[in-house]
């Protein structure tokens, strides 16, 4: 039975299921219940956004608290998962990820290869990603291309809170090290989700909107403003079809494909910095792959490359909005040659 | 001394096999030298020889509950926890038979079937991952310990700081083995090393520290056996600080112009087989006799590694592309 509930409640329930499911899955990170050691109650926060918040009291001794030391509980949360349990670990905001990145691109993304297959790594690693909650330079980047860019780490960004409770049942079951990134503006986002449990296949990407004109990728927030941006082109004649990535890694390159050769324009929407990001890894791609079917130019739509700023006026130009999407778009379906 | 009432607990067999083993670190790593020097070794080898007191005396306390992590320099951690030197030699030779199937080489050795975690090339990588192994024993309830062995260099890294703190809050059964050997590459510990021993920062952290002397057996498993007793119990982790001196440069080529006649010494007046030797002859629980009948069974152990590697096949390009979930 499906009910509403939002993007924030989706992720907690997989992971309430899952725990019910698997007594090895466990939940460390900071103030991940919240209180420990302090006087008043336990499970004070649920994490600093609360997505983890009521699962202290529903699994005893399985949500741990943690100091603030990302190398040491991201890398304990690794060497557990080397040792049959199946941890979800928070790394609060992406941003930190410079504190502990060795223990995720050198020892998590590598065990698998370079012991010849003989580990297995079952960790997630949930963070919170992007910009528009005036939270600048430091706690609002996307960073999910580097982790892409890495064998043997599997990249996971839901745009929906059906999504994101399909997909973190899938993180939490795979064997190989998941870096689910959530996005800081999605949380409180409703929208139909079952009750039951339910696991999303990785590198399927999600035909959100269908349309025959103009083919647009987009992935996370994006997605909501890519079909924002839909529903203002439907009006003038323009139809688009919208492509959800849903996972970066391993990359769906099928679906990306079969849009574009059926519209034979591409807009890839990517909220990250425009070098070595999604958008011009989709772009490549369709380039090498799809050239004989484009009739335009691929266009971005990408942020600056600056660092996030914190001012309102300067942030809202720098995350890309509905109508630079249809700005985009309009250019390619107008392209003559 | 104060390792009498320590011996009179092992027995003959125990001491035999503690013998063993630091034979066969030291005869693996002198034939690795020696095979390294003719080119046919890829890549890069950092030797333990000189170190055998350290990881025998700790690991000769484990079973295959426990978990250990190791460090660029782990040869000598991987034989004394089971891995087979075989796998192992055919590894550095980066061979398809080897233990990673020549996809890891001498330093991402690991056989997790062993408890072994992997040597580890990045410095101070391996304590975040030992709180990890530590946690899964400890609420899987297996009595199951974990051991960082790390160096004087990793000694300064904030992942092992702050993994020690980890384990003391989390009350995890964990052993931090700090192996100084006096040198960081070519940077002296007594430079780098802000306090004047690195056990004295276990305070900094809630827990015992134990200076050790490195290169004495006895010493070692004393120490080991009531830090990792302890940690069984539920009585948290320890920091073990091993003072000695590595026989080999940094890594094979080194031409160690930092430093001058400390081998020498060491060799001749501080080796851990020779006064491991030394002392169980003397007592009585083994002869000579013993003792020789080891190291021959050990070097021809060693020999057959090294025939076995060079005449192993390389693995192939279908190889490549294995063991990782997607490949483009």
């Amino acid at each position: 039975m499906a009910r509403t509930i939002t993007y924030r409640e989706a992720i907690n329930e997989a992971l309430a299921q899952e725990m019910e499911r698997d007594e090895s899955v466990i939940i460390m990170g900071e103030d991940n219940a919240g209180g420990e050691g302090s006087p008043g109650e336990m499970d004070a926060w649920g994490g600093v956004l609360g997505v983890t918040k009521g699962l202290y009291h529903k699994f005893p001794g399985r949500v741990l608290d943690t100091p603030i030391s990302e190398s040491a509980f991201i890398g304990a949360a690794i060497g557990a998962a080397t040792a049959g349990m199946r941890p979800v670990a928070e790394l609060m905001f992406v941003d930190f990820m410079g504190v502990c990145f060795d223990q995720i691109y050198n020892q998590a993304a590598k065990f698998r290869y370079m012991f010849g297959g003989k580990a297995v790594t079952p960790v997630v690693i949930r963070t919170m990603y992007g910009a528009g909650l005036r939270a600048a330079a430091q706690h609002s980047q996307c960073l999910y291309p580097l982790f892409t860019h890495v064998p043997g780490l599997k990249v996971v960004l839901p745009a929906t809170p059906y999504d994101a409770k399909g997909l973190m049942t899938q993180a939490i079951r795979d064997n190989d090290p998941v870096m689910f990134f959530e996005h800081k503006a999605l949380y409180d986002l409703a929208g139909p989700v079952p009750e039951e449990s339910y696991a999303l296949p990785f590198g399927e990407a999600n035909v959100v909107r269908e349309g025959g004109d103009v083919t647009i990728v987009a992935l996370g927030r994006m997605v909501h403003t890519s079909l924002e941006a839909a529903e203002q082109l439907a009006a003038a004649g323009v139809e688009c079809e919208v492509v959800d990535l849903r996972t970066t890694s391993p990359l769906d390159e099928d679906t990306v494909l079969e849009s574009v050769e059926n519209t034979g324009r591409l807009v890839v929407v990517d909220e990250a910095h425009p070098r070595c990001s999604m958008a011009t890894d989709i772009s490549a791609l369709v380039a090498r792959k799809a050239f004989g079917a484009l009739r335009a130019p691929v266009e971005m739509v990408t942020a600056p490359h600056t660092p996030v700023p914190f001012s309102n006026t300067l942030e809202d130009i720098y995350i890309p909005d509905a109508q630079r999407v249809a700005n985009a778009v309009k250019t390619v379906a107008e392209w003559t040659r | 001394m104060t390792d009498t009432v320590e011996r009179k607990a092992l027995t003959r067999e125990q001491l035999l096999s503690a013998y063993r083993m630091m034979r066969a670190i030291r005869e693996f790593e002198e034939r690795v030298h020696a095979e390294f020097a003719t080119g046919e070794i890829p890549g890069f080898v950092h030797l333990y020889a000189g170190e055998e007191a350290s990881a025998v005396g700790v690991c000769s306390n484990l079973d295959g509950r426990d978990t250990i992590a190791s460090t660029h320099r782990g040869h000598g951690h991987c034989i004394a926890k089971g891995v087979d030197v075989s796998e192992m030699m055919a590894e550095i030779y980066g061979r398809q038979t080897g233990s990673c199937h020549g996809k890891g080489g001498s330093m991402h050795i690991a056989d997790l079937s062993k408890g072994m975690l992997g040597a580890n090339g990045i410095v101070g990588g391996g304590p975040p991952l030992i709180c990890g192994t530590a946690l899964a024993a400890k609420l899987k309830g297996t009595g199951g310990v974990s051991v960082a062995f790390f160096g004087d260099g990793a000694s300064n890294q904030g992942t092992t700081l702050e993994s020690m703190n980890l384990a003391s809050v989390w009350n995890l059964p964990a052993i931090f083995v700090a192996e100084n050997n006096g040198y960081a590459e070519t940077t002296s510990s007594t430079w780098s090393v802000a306090s004047d021993n690195i056990a004295d920062r276990a305070a900094g952290f809630g827990m015992p520290g134990v200076i050790v002397d490195g290169f004495d057996f006895f010493a070692v498993h004393e120490a080991a056996s009531e830090a990792i007793a302890r940690a069984r119990a539920g009585g948290g982790p320890t920091l073990l600080e091993m003072k000695f001196t590595r026989y080999f440069g940094h890594f094979e080529g080194d031409q160690q112009t930092y430093r001058a006649g400390e081998v020498e010494h060491a060799r001749a007046e501080l080796d851990c087989l020779t006064r491991f030797a030394a002392r169980v002859t003397e007592t009585g629980e083994l002869t000579r006799s013993d003792l020789d009948a080891a190291d021959a069974e050990v070097a021809a152990t060693i020999d057959r590694a090294v025939d076995e590697a060079k005449a192993a096949p390389l693995p192939t390009e279908a190889d490549l592309l294995t063991d990782v979930y997607v490949r483009y």
